[in-house]
């Protein structure tokens, strides 16, 4: 199983070798890699579901003296559901791209960067070894950062690029550190060993038995930073503001890595970790519970996103929000103990959004790079496949009822949440994000698609090549028939990963009706609001004042301004950082520079010497030193006491003669 | 393995031919230059290839040289001190490639640099106290006429202040060690002999001699508060020379901690233990700052080998086996790393265009002019800060899971350090290379560079081969360096008591 992550690295590092001119080629080596990896997913996930349970292969990186760092491979449900997820959906878009990018200058960089990505991305999902995982997650960011940062032509991409990758370095330190504290409390990074794993029983019991200052279970605070590490790459909250940055990077892009695959990451490591998260569950008397800080921090960022989705006007920032908006249902499933609902919608999640992303890069490239969209409009008629497939993906977003895969995964965490015994303010946050996810998608679906062209190149678009096409149109049935692994009535999915029985019965489909009924009804207002101020009149001028706006101000300026965490952010941290480096840099030059060359006269100058004056002063100042030294030698010298240094370039020469008296002689 | 003390005969060998040549033809002296770094390297690699970890401490010579004293010349290795001969044979190639283009007094460059390389061998390969301290002052000296005849930007005043900076550390080193040899009634200068008499000193007595050992090799390690020699000196350095000033002499800085230091006065290291760990870790987070901010391409990378340089200290004073472990192998990651970062910035951009000013460098769509250049600076600032599969992730990543156990809060602080080299580094890629973008298409024509000679690919290919060959199986070396730790004179570290 080595294979599946192993086939797209070899295409990468085969492709960086080549010739830029090598388009074919290089495209061909990473299709086919994936093509492999999806083969090998599918063979993995055929003997996954029929011979459960947790399959390792484990072995020594290197050795440390007492132990060895270890590194592994697990086969298990979830793992295979993974691959397969990933392995189909980045071949289709690898697909989309040959279509996208096809005038692009760098197309085999390009290719060669998304196959590092794939390769990473495979590589974290198949590991059994915390180290490994980590080792792909820093290799997933660094592919972002590459591919983000691709057109770095663009400055407001180049920034984009150090934005999330820095951003999603601070939560990786936060993984490090549990990785570091796991090792030394756990003794292993491995996940299965055979009883000695850090998810088995009695490595969780030692963890959750150990208890810190202020009554935290080490499994507690070990779970809270390895929860930092998901936070920065899932787009949580507070670490979210990079994500909808990083829609500067190519649309294909946007639809792998931060709607399907790589965001994704985070919700998969906490569902792969779940045991060490959950350790602390029986324990009573602990101050907080690992998962109830996730299901909290998911449902502001559910919530939040949503918001932010509302005020936004670029058709890729909308649905970036959207996606830091879903992740943070992936995480409320998770913290209220429903990880296989997390996981349901996760890959349900990764279909329909990465349909909407092509989608929206469909549109992208019809209308010659016009994101906005209030200069779209009209183009229905004009893109009818690319609609329809968009529309169905819009759908199941919004968790259209019954037909839509969006409605079960959903349908699945909000019950989840409504069980939770803890608290029912994440689940009111659910339902409150599931009406305004409705009202966004369709503000956004009848600006872009329906009423007339606002700019000429809305005007001039039309259906893309079959190249994207297809793969949209594929993506569009996965978004419909994925939803029917899990309903209620067979919850095939959810059994299936967690390895239990399956009981089908048609009559648990409508279980908990009345909040399915309730949820009906808020998608319902969602649309109908949203049909109300954007669909029944549509926008005629790019100007035109946006309904919502002109209804209510203050806040469209707020949620267009991202709640203003960019610019907190900027003056807070930002100022912090840059002001330490000042301080840092003048110390360095000023005060231990100058304390060790001419204490006396800085002690007067302090503020204002300038640097040139500095430089004055120090070459002044050595010069006497050195005179000083100078003339203490001589001085020693006749007084004949032997001054060290001067000694010693003797012994130096002899040291010289010495030996080579000695190789002449032929002694050694 | 007997054939390892030829690394410094061959080096002053070659630099007394270089010397010769020099004054005919500049290329004889290069190819003799080339080819003893290339023999040296040679040896060491076929020493590493017949070295067993089970070998222990291997004595390669041992011969009476100043009886009266009882100063032998003594050579001796084990795996850490292989780690770092290979390392000081690579950089000795890779420098000597990419200062292929000296023209001025070439046979005197290279005589003083084998000079220097001769010295390094000699501190890497010494089992006497005295053989070590004479090897370390003969690395010093040539230093001084490198930087100070063929170096840049203030370079008299740059060679002075190292020089003198290094003089001052040698100074309180050799204090150090004849208050050993004469209050502890030392039978002589070997190693063993004055571990021994360290251990009949009074406890006050062993941390005062500590502290002037610890200091005085920490001194050209680079560390907080005496690191300003650093940037400076690298900065006024012609390229091979901070390629060896980074890459080699500042780890005999911390190879003199290690092995002379905290080898000959083993208990003293946990009395220090905090002190010495937050300066190095003070110097990490604070070095990367200062580095966020300079204008000058050339002092961010001076300030980044400060910053690396934090982490061998702190794997030092951590004094667990993994830390000590992670610290050598982090000598030898940051030697290749940052020798190919002096390399970019001084050998392949700073002489093709004339300025480190980033102010300036912005202005020149470099990605375009020099691609290959650009895209060997990416990967080197990308195994700078820490990526897996480089060498400096197994080697940061063994610190930090060696230090965690004795401190989660220095742990915690030197991975910020990290996330600040990611910072400054993702800073100058950007500036440096990627900045102006606008019309380049044709920028290739309009302003033509020198385009890269095969030495600067050679050397740079050299360097990147090997921080990724350990990088991907740092087991290479660590199955060196653990034994190693084990040898007779560093085991009394962990195991306590006198070796």
């Amino acid at each position: 199983m080595w294979i599946i992550p192993a086939a797209p690295l070899v295409a990468a590092a085969i492709t960086a070798l080549l010739p830029g001119k090598k388009r074919k080629l290089s495209a061909g080596l990473a299709i086919g890699a994936l093509v492999i990896s999806l083969l090998v997913s599918c063979g993995m996930l055929h003997s996954a579901l029929h011979a459960p349970g947790q399959h390792t292969f484990n072995f020594d990186w290197f050795n440390l003296g007492h132990g060895a760092l270890r590194l592994g491979f697990l086969l298990d449900p979830l793992t295979a559901f993974m691959c397969v997820m990933v392995s189909f959906v980045s071949l289709l878009i690898f697909i989309f791209s040959l279509g996208y990018m096809k005038e692009d200058a760098n197309f085999t960089r390009f290719f060669c960067f998304l196959s590092l990505f794939a390769a990473a991305m495979l590589g974290l999902v198949v590991a059994n070894s915390l180290l490994l995982l980590f080792i792909s997650w820093e290799l997933v960011g660094l592919a972002s950062y590459l591919l983000i940062g691709f057109w770095f032509h663009k400055p407001s991409a180049a920034a984009a690029a150090k934005k999330a990758f820095i951003t999603t370095r601070i939560g990786d330190l936060g993984l490090l550190l549990g990785l570091l504290w796991l090792y030394d409390a756990g003794g292993s990074l491995l996940l299965y060993d055979h009883g000695a794993g850090v998810l088995e029983a009695s490595v969780l019991a030692s963890l959750s038995g150990q208890t810190l200052a202020g009554g935290l279970a080490v499994s507690t605070a070990i779970g809270l930073l390895i929860f930092c590490g998901a936070i920065g790459k899932s787009g949580q909250f507070p670490l979210h503001v990079w994500l909808p940055d990083a829609m500067e990077g190519p649309t294909p892009v946007s639809a792998l890595i931060h709607a399907a695959t790589m965001v994704a990451a985070g919700v998969f490591l906490i569902a792969r970790v779940y045991p060490l998260m959950a350790a602390d569950q029986l324990l009573a008397a602990v101050p907080v519970h690992a998962l109830t800080v996730v299901a909290f921090i998911g449902a502001i960022t559910a919530l939040m996103g949503a918001l932010i989705a509302v005020g936004q006007n670029d058709i890729k920032r909308i649905l970036a929000f959207s996606t830091v908006s879903q992740l943070g249902y992936m995480m409320l499933a998770l913290g209220v103990g429903s990880w296989t609902a997390a996981i349901f919608h996760l890959l349900t999640h990764a279909f329909f959004k990465a349909l909407l992303f092509l989608g929206a890069g469909s549109v992208i490239h019809a209308a010659h790079h016009e994101q906005d969209i209030r200069a779209l409009g009209g183009l229905a008629p004009r893109m009818k496949l690319t609609f329809a497939t968009f529309a169905i993906g819009m759908m199941a977003l919004a968790g259209v009822p019954f037909l839509f895969s969006g409605f079960w995964s959903k349908e699945a965490i909000l019950h989840a949440a409504h069980a939770w015994d803890v608290s029912h303010l994440p689940l009111y946050a659910g339902l409150a994000a599931v009406m305004l996810t409705a009202f966004y998608m369709t503000r956004l679906v009848a600006e872009t698609f329906f009423g007339t062209a606002r700019s000429p190149a809305a005007g001039h678009a039309h259906e893309s090549p079959a190249v994207m096409t297809v793969p949209l149109m594929l993506l569009a049935a996965c978004a419909v028939l994925l939803g029917f692994t899990g309903t209620p009535a067979c919850p095939w999915l959810q059994a299936r990963l967690a390895g239990t029985e399956l009981h089908s019965d048609l009559s648990h489909l409508f279980e908990g009706g009345g909040l399915m009924v309730l949820s009906i009804i808020l998608v319902g207002a969602g649309l109908g609001a949203g049909w109300w101020l954007y669909g029944r009149r549509t926008r005629a001028q790019i100007n035109d004042r946006d309904p919502l706006a002109s209804a209510a101000p203050g806040v469209m300026t707020v949620l267009a301004h991202k709640f203003y965490f960019d610019e907190l952010y900027a003056a807070t941290v930002g100022r912090l950082n840059t002001a330490a480096a000042v301080f840092a840099d003048a110390l360095d030059r000023h005060v231990i520079g100058g304390a060790v060359n001419f204490l006396a006269r800085f002690g007067l100058f302090s503020g204002a010497i300038n640097r040139e004056m500095d430089e004055d002063g120090l070459n002044a100042g050595f010069d006497r030193l050195n005179a000083g030294l100078r003339g203490t030698g001589v001085r020693y010298s006749k007084a004949q006491t032997g001054e060290p240094q001067g000694y010693l370039r003797v012994l130096a020469v002899a040291f010289v003669v010495l030996a080579l008296v000695l190789i002449v002689g032929g002694v050694r | 393995m007997n054939l390892l003390p030829w690394t410094i005969y061959l080096s002053f060998a070659g630099a007394i031919l270089a010397l010769a040549a020099g004054t005919r033809s500049a290329t004889a002296a290069r190819v003799i230059a080339l080819g003893t770094a290339l023999a040296g390297w040679g040896v060491t690699l076929w020493a590493g290839c017949q070295f067993s970890p089970s070998d222990g401490l291997l004595t390669l010579t041992n011969t009476t040289w100043i009886e009266s004293l009882g100063i032998r010349f003594h050579l001796a290795a084990d795996g850490i001190s292989l780690t770092l001969v290979v390392l000081t044979g690579l950089a000795a190639v890779a420098g000597i490639l990419f200062s292929w283009n000296i023209e001025e007094r070439t046979g005197e460059f290279f005589a003083l640099y084998l000079t220097l390389i001769g010295g390094v061998y000699g501190v890497f390969l010494s089992a006497d106290a005295f053989l070590f301290f004479v090897f370390y002052e003969i690395a010093i000296v040539p230093k001084y006429f490198l930087i100070a005849k063929w170096g840049s930007t203030n370079r008299e005043y740059g060679a002075m202040k190292l020089a003198l900076y290094s003089f001052a550390g040698s100074a309180l080193v050799l204090a150090g060690l004849l208050w050993i040899y004469g209050a502890g009634n030392a039978s002589g200068f070997s190693l063993t002999e004055l571990a021994a008499g360290a251990a009949t000193l009074d406890p006050n007595a062993q941390l005062m001699v500590f502290a002037l050992l610890f200091t005085g090799f920490a001194v050209l390690a680079g560390m907080f508060p005496f690191h300003t020699w650093a940037p400076t000196g690298h900065v006024a350095a012609p390229t091979a020379a901070s390629m060896l000033l980074a890459g080699v002499v500042m780890k005999l800085g911390a190879y003199g901690c290690l092995r002379v230091a905290m080898g000959l006065v083993p208990d003293a290291i946990f009395w220090f233990q905090p002190a010495i760990a937050w300066l190095a870790v003070i110097g990490i987070i604070y070095a990367g700052l200062v580095a966020l901010v300079q204008d000058d391409f050339k002092f961010v990378i001076g300030y980044s080998s400060v910053s690396h340089m934090g982490f061998v200290l702190l794997g030092l004073a951590a004094a667990t086996p993994l830390a000590v472990a992670g610290a050598v192998l982090q000598m030898f990651s940051h030697g290749v790393i940052a020798g190919l970062l002096f390399a970019v910035v001084g050998r392949m951009v700073y002489e093709r265009t004339h300025t480190r000013q980033l102010a300036e460098l912005r202005r020149l769509p470099l990605h375009r002019l020099m691609p290959f250049t650009a895209v060997v600076f990416v990967i080197a600032g990308l195994a700078s800060m820490g990526m897996p599969g480089f060498s400096g992730f197994p080697a940061e990543l063994s610190i930090l899971i060696g230090t965690w156990p004795v401190s989660k809060l220095w742990t915690l602080a030197a991975a910020l350090g990290v996330l600040i080299a990611a910072a400054f580094t993702l800073r100058v890629i950007q500036v440096v290379f990627f900045s102006r973008t606008e019309a380049t298409a044709d920028a290739a024509e309009t302003h033509p560079l020198p385009p890269l000679t095969w030495p600067e690919q050679t050397g740079a290919a050299l360097l990147l081969g090997a921080t990724i060959l350990i990088g991907l199986n740092p087991g290479l070396l660590l199955d060196w360096i653990i034994p190693g730790l084990n040898s007779p004179l560093l085991q009394a570290i962990w195991t306590g008591g006198a070796p």
